[in-house]
């Protein structure tokens, strides 16, 4: 444990050039409006983000975790200001980009690159490689990239012989590799990896996330890595912002948040993921889904949800992210004292235990233990 | 094990083959497996390892006529590959069930989620369609979907991706069927809706006494609720036992590899341990043990010979591979003793 977490701190305070923070994301909210109704007689909107505080140190890998429509995408597009965000205010690199222009965005694009999550339509089927690759070049008008192309390809593990052929005649783990070669190709500062393993075996995730490894501690890269899968992002972090319907709800250290989770939203992920190693654990069964980002709850927006649901408190007061261990943040009125914690245990909150505690389907259960 | 009477499906030397214009894919080869009662037997493997295609076979969705499929698949002693279509229909459905991976797929859009499940009620009995949808809310209820006499009346996209795959477990279960074969039942699913639905799908195996498959690419899945596990690779069981051997002292280098690789949510290792290379093609599989040319341990005999499944020892469980037993724990203990380092 001693090294990892040494090599996980050392990781995160890799500081290069001036300012720590790559990127800062200030109070940013984005709504969407979307019509309701058969005539569309009503607009509603989907809060996809709402009031994200966040910083992205430079060198470190910050994670993003949450369940479909948590808004972790919707973060990521628009720090690259691929959205444009209802209020709130993006600084890149020290450079307000909240309202630039496109033509004023051009020259910074070459600075953040994304890697996509399907490897089979992020790419032009009817490119070859070296195009798919060499277009930043083109874009960003620089000629005869042809040999930096091959370099390129060399260093995400492809030969340079590939170069004129075509996507379909590569294995998804290689399809990642061109797309993460692609992202590098302008040598940016940022590079964003939306679900880049998801759509990978198991054992070929293994691959692409080494690669993207080294590759950070070889270019000096800052990583936005956005996933659902908590295994991963254990993997890969530095730093984790866990976002439940579009509030960040904990953020901060990858190791302090999976070994003391603060959050019951954290700790309910975190005892859901299925363990090949079964350890006799307790789990945290949630309730029902995620509500509707059109209508989300009042105040905490987990509390529909929480185990720790306190009425007239949860239900009324919006909680804030407050500091509640070193670099360590929660929104959370009841956080949890310690960890790991039986469900009864998390229940069993200081004041007033939850008198209308929801009905369970499937209770806290006893897992075998070998 | 278990008496005879609970021996539910026996499948022997199963294989599957669709001849395509590219060539012959080889889906499947020589598979035998057992299925009980009170059992769930998880089948693990990566795309393309035929882990879905053997349950279809189960289940007689292959086109007969533009498959080759040889061996038995005996259920309760009959052999459903010979059965004639129509005696095919009165199993299918009714004595063998699936849930299938995307729910939103497998449920008619324009329908009400209590018709489609009264229907399936109606395919196999002679009742009236009032008792078919009195039992389709009864299921619903059963399955835990809030306020089930209304919700029968809402269409599929009213229902969240969670009470989606509930309602086919609900229309799976209409005839109290003696096996349910879940295919990926919880890929689609976020991870706390996951707990949940894997909670309901062992209650019912449980309450109804029945056999499961679940077929599923997540290992930890498969660790957590199966209490038998076959490994699959191009087609073919690499290793197959009770849970607990499989994931505490696995025998075959493919399932050292894929446990290997599996990121850790437990620590942040300083390397992950991939399996190097692609799978293979079904086309043309590598001759002898298809793992071969990503096996790290490979010897002479793995490219010609194809290793047969069997125990090595009496108080172990089969696996396909040449390696002698004494070097297979030598390097399970080299890699448990790694596995410690690292924590």
């Amino acid at each position: 444990m001693s090294e990892a977490t040494a090599a996980a701190n050392a990781g995160a305070r890799t500081v290069v050039g001036n300012g720590e923070n790559l990127v800062e994301l200030d109070h940013l909210t984005k709504r969407f409006a979307v019509k309701q109704g058969v005539f569309a007689r009503g607009t509603a909107q989907v809060h996809a983000v709402e009031d994200v505080t966040l910083t992205v140190r430079r060198g470190e890998t910050l994670g993003i975790v949450g369940e479909s429509g948590c808004g972790k995408s919707t973060t990521a597009r628009l720090m690259l200001r691929l959205l444009d965000p209802t209020a709130g205010r993006i600084v890149f690199d020290g450079r307000d980009i909240t309202r630039l222009s496109q033509r004023q965005l051009r020259p910074l694009r070459r600075e953040m690159q994304m890697v996509f999550q399907d490897p089979y339509a992020s790419l032009n089927p009817r490119k070859t490689v070296g195009q798919i690759v060499g277009t930043p070049f083109a874009i960003h008008g620089q000629s005869n990239a042809r040999t930096r192309v091959m370099e390129l390809l060399e260093t995400v593990g492809l030969s340079p012989e590939h170069y004129n052929r075509y996507p379909h005649e590569f294995s998804g783990g290689q399809r990642q590799r061109i797309g993460v070669a692609r992202a590098l190709a302008l040598s940016p500062k940022l590079i964003v990896c939306d679900e880049p393993v998801s759509a990978l075996d198991v054992s070929i995730q293994a691959q692409v996330l080494n690669l993207l490894r080294s590759l950070q501690r070889d270019f000096n890269l800052t990583y936005v890595f956005i996933s659902h899968d908590l295994s991963v992002i254990r993997q890969i972090a530095d730093r984790i912002a866990v976002m439940y319907l579009g509030h960040v709800v904990e953020l901060g250290d990858s190791e302090s948040i999976y070994t003391h989770p603060k959050h019951p939203y954290t700790a309910a992920l975190l005892s859901a993921v299925p363990r090949a190693s079964a350890n006799g654990r307790e789990r945290i069964m949630l309730t029902g889904d995620v509500p509707s980002p059109i209508n989300p709850p009042q105040a905490c927006v987990f509390h529909t949800r929480c185990p720790r649901f306190h009425r007239g408190h949860c239900d009324v007061e919006a909680p804030q992210l407050r500091e509640l261990g070193p670099s360590q943040w929660a929104a959370c009125h009841y956080p949890l004292e310690k960890w790991p914690m039986t469900d009864d245990e998390i229940r069993q909150a200081e004041g007033a235990a939850r008198e209308d505690r929801p009905s369970l389907e499937g209770t806290a259960h006893e897992l075998p233990t070998t | 094990m278990s008496s005879n009477d609970d021996l539910l499906l026996d499948v022997r030397g199963l294989t599957i083959r669709f001849p395509t214009s590219d060539g012959i894919v080889q889906a499947v080869t020589d598979v035998s497996y057992t299925l009980s009662r009170g059992e769930t037997l998880g089948v693990v493997g990566e795309s393309g390892s035929g882990k879905s295609v053997s349950n279809l076979a189960t289940m007689g969705l292959l086109n007969r006529k533009r498959t080759l499929i040889s061996g038995e698949i005996l259920f309760r002693g009959r052999d459903l590959l010979t059965l004639p279509q129509d005696e095919l229909r009165k199993v299918r459905g009714k004595e063998i069930a699936m849930v299938f991976q995307d729910p939103f797929a497998s449920l008619h859009p324009m329908y009400r989620v209590g018709d489609q499940i009264a229907e399936a009620a109606l395919a196999h009995a002679n009742i009236s369609k009032e008792a078919a949808l009195a039992r389709a809310v009864e299921l619903l209820d059963h399955v835990g979907i809030p306020n089930a006499r209304n919700r029968a009346r809402d269409y599929p996209h009213q229902f969240s991706g969670g009470m989606r795959q509930r309602a086919m477990i609900a229309m799976a279960l209409v005839h109290n069927p003696s096996v349910l074969i879940c295919d990926e039942p919880t890929t689609a699913l976020d991870v706390t809706v996951q707990a949940q639905i894997l909670e309901l799908i062992e209650e019912v195996k449980r309450e109804y006494n029945i056999g499961v498959i679940l077929v599923t690419h997540d290992l930890g899945v498969v660790a957590e609720t199966a209490n038998s596990v076959m490994v699959m690779y191009a087609g073919r069981i690499m290793e197959y036992g009770p849970a607990e051997q499989v994931f505490g002292r696995p025998q075959h280098p493919y399932a050292w590899g894929l446990l290997d690789s599996m990121p850790s949510i437990e620590q942040r290792l300083e390397r992950l341990v991939p399996i190097e290379g692609a799978p293979p093609s079904l086309i043309a599989p590598p001759s002898g043990c298809p793992f071969h040319p990503r096996c790290p341990y490979r010897f002479e005999p793995c490219p010609t010979e194809v290793p047969p499944l069997v125990a090595p020892v009496p108080d172990a469980h089969p696996d396909a591979c040449h390696l002698p037993w004494e070097r297979k724990v030598e390097l399970g203990t080299q890699r448990s003793l790694l596995a410690r380092d690292a924590a």
